[in-house]
């Protein structure tokens, strides 16, 4: 824009009053849950993206040690990620000493921003997806929460991931490398405190989503978790809880959504109306049941609806 | 003197069907699609044409859409358009009697948008139904899967298709053609789309005729529910005069 002159004077004046009538920053109001022998968890909202939640729909947490803390998940916007990284540095003491990224999902990396200068691990096809497809996942962040993704890029994890098992700051933890909610989910496993990290492979009371599912991989995945001695579970969205509930609940929602579609493209079924069929009364309290199986089916129906037809033979065809 | 009656009349008439009912989608463009479809026309809002369809494009290039006008009697024609589509028209429909009135389709979406099935029954009232879809965009502009490909080149034309007896008597036919469906809206790529498709029985009687038009998604895949008797034959042609055909057995 060029300027008039004599007009500097009004655009200071403009642009002091735009910095005063600036909103506030969104507040995620974080308030760590904590999980006993230093683990820690954030537990976000049962619901989809909205402006109001500021994306804030997702499990993250840490693990204190000597060291600094390990973050798990940078949660769903620099904001969020700044906030995060405040709070625990102020209540352990020291700067946090590395961040875990379980996937490459959006609400699970977009705070990587507000760990410039500390290590980020994730695993190798984690890094990928996320420098592949991390602006158009930010483009559909900006639009479905709007201010409080202000500044926010895609920051790929500078370091991979290893499976296997890792001592920091005198801690051990086993990194658990599967596949199936998306084409790599990490899950951590903190010994000392027997807390297990599932990422988004197990979701608690709320539907599972399924961008980038491959449900085989999935179900197997979750065999492997339920092998981990765990005590306490914290899933990638619902209540942390004890026990083998979310897991088994994860289970069968998927066994479910499986035969269901199956079945669905088996008797010629559209997809629009697969929103018509009814859906078992034990998934009926799940958080955002409908909208999630609407995805779902968006999803997943497509290769199963064409297996289901057949080919024309070429001699009726002109 | 009966002639002045007439006259009378009609321009007593003239501007109650200029115009056009409030749109209970609220959208900017609805003026516009009263004038352009159903100038001259009665339009009515209709609960009876059921349009199926998520709230929000999971992905652009093929959202999926059903329309049921079953609830009404002696439908002739289902049109189907997007408001807010660079291209509005969707797809024409004209089930015979041998058609129940309802088909599936995808379509390319733009932009967040209304979209609208507009049924006409035999007394040439149109019945309106339809929903916003909210959408991330650019459905329209971007080049086919085909166009960077090349893969369709090997099958380009082929049809699957598949035909299920239902519950209440009608067949439900579903079928894909190997056809890229390019809008011509994206850069250096020329419109190159399916334009009719015919279907008939195994006594040559015709079941349902369709025009299909620039937004219908890559690889059209298709419902409809048929009565007839038999095989149904598919015949189709496209802007370049391609020709397609199938038969499919029961």
């Amino acid at each position: 824009m060029r300027c008039l002159p004599g007009s500097s004077a009004l655009l200071a004046l403009l642009a002091l009053l735009a910095v005063g009538a600036a909103p506030a920053q969104y507040d995620y109001r974080l308030a760590p849950q904590a999980l006993g022998n230093g683990a820690y968890v954030f537990v976000g909202a049962l619901e989809h993206f909205t402006r109001a939640n500021g994306g804030n729909i997702v499990n993250t947490g840490y693990i204190d040690t000597p060291a600094g803390a390990i973050v798990i998940d940078s949660g769903p916007s620099r904001l969020y990620g700044e906030q995060q990284r405040a709070l625990i540095e102020r209540r352990s003491g020291r700067p946090v000493a590395r961040v875990y990224i379980t996937h490459a999902h959006p609400d699970h990396f977009f705070g990587d921003q507000a760990y410039a200068g500390v290590p980020v691990y994730a695993l190798p096809a984690t890094r990928e997806a996320i420098a592949a497809n991390g602006d158009a996942l930010a483009d559909n962040l900006y639009r479905l929460v709007g201010d409080a993704m202000r500044g926010t890029q895609a920051v790929a994890p500078g370091l991979p991931a290893g499976a296997g098992r890792v001592e920091v700051g005198g801690r051990a933890l086993q990194l658990i490398a599967l596949a199936g909610h998306t084409d790599a989910d990490l899950a951590v496993f903190d010994e000392r405190s027997a807390t297990l990290y599932a990422g988004d492979l197990v979701f608690h009371r709320r539907t599972p989503s399924t961008p980038n599912a491959d449900l085989a991989r999935w179900l197997a995945a979750l065999d492997r978790l339920e092998m981990i001695p765990y005590k306490t579970l914290v899933p990638g969205h619902g209540p942390v809880l004890q026990g083998p509930e979310a897991i088994r609940e994860t289970r069968d929602y998927l066994h479910w959504l499986d035969a269901m579609l199956r079945e669905a493209a088996a008797r010629g079924v559209d997809l629009p109306e697969l929103a018509e069929l009814p859906v078992p009364a034990r998934f009926g309290d799940f958080a955002v049941l409908r909208a999630e199986l609407s995805r779902s089916a968006a999803h997943l129906y497509p290769a199963l609806e064409t297996q289901a037809l057949r080919r024309l033979a070429p001699d009726v065809r002109e | 003197m009966r002639c002045r009656a007439w006259l009378l009349a009609a321009a007593w008439v003239a501007p109650a069907l200029a115009a056009p009912p409030d749109d209970p989608l609220r959208s900017p463009a609805w003026p516009y699609m009263a004038e352009r479809y159903f100038a001259g026309q009665t339009v009515r809002f209709d609960a009876a044409v059921r349009v199926l369809m998520a709230g929000a494009a999971e992905d652009p290039l093929a959202v999926p859409v059903h329309v049921d006008a079953d609830a009404l009697a002696d439908v002739r024609e289902i049109l189907v358009f997007a408001d807010l589509n660079p291209i509005t028209t969707i797809l024409r429909y004209e089930p015979s009697e041998l058609a129940r009135p309802a088909i599936g389709f995808r379509f390319k979406v733009q932009q967040a948008t209304p979209l609208r099935a507009a049924v006409r029954t035999g007394d040439g009232v149109w019945h309106l139904g339809g929903a916003w879809l909210d959408a991330s965009g650019g459905g329209c502009t971007t080049p086919s899967q085909a166009s960077g490909s090349g893969l369709w080149k090997d099958r380009f034309g082929e049809i699957d298709a598949r035909l299920w007896p239902r519950a209440d008597g009608w067949r439900r036919l579903r079928l894909q053609l190997i056809h890229p469906m390019d809008t011509g809206l994206a850069g250096g790529i020329p419109a190159f789309y399916l334009e009719t498709l015919d279907l008939r029985d195994a006594d040559g009687r015709t079941l349902a005729h369709l025009q299909t038009f620039e937004p219908v998604a890559e690889n059209p895949l298709l419902s409809f529910d048929l009565g007839g008797r038999g095989v149904v034959s598919i015949r189709g042609r496209d802007t370049q005069a391609n020709r397609f055909a199938g038969t499919v057995a029961p």
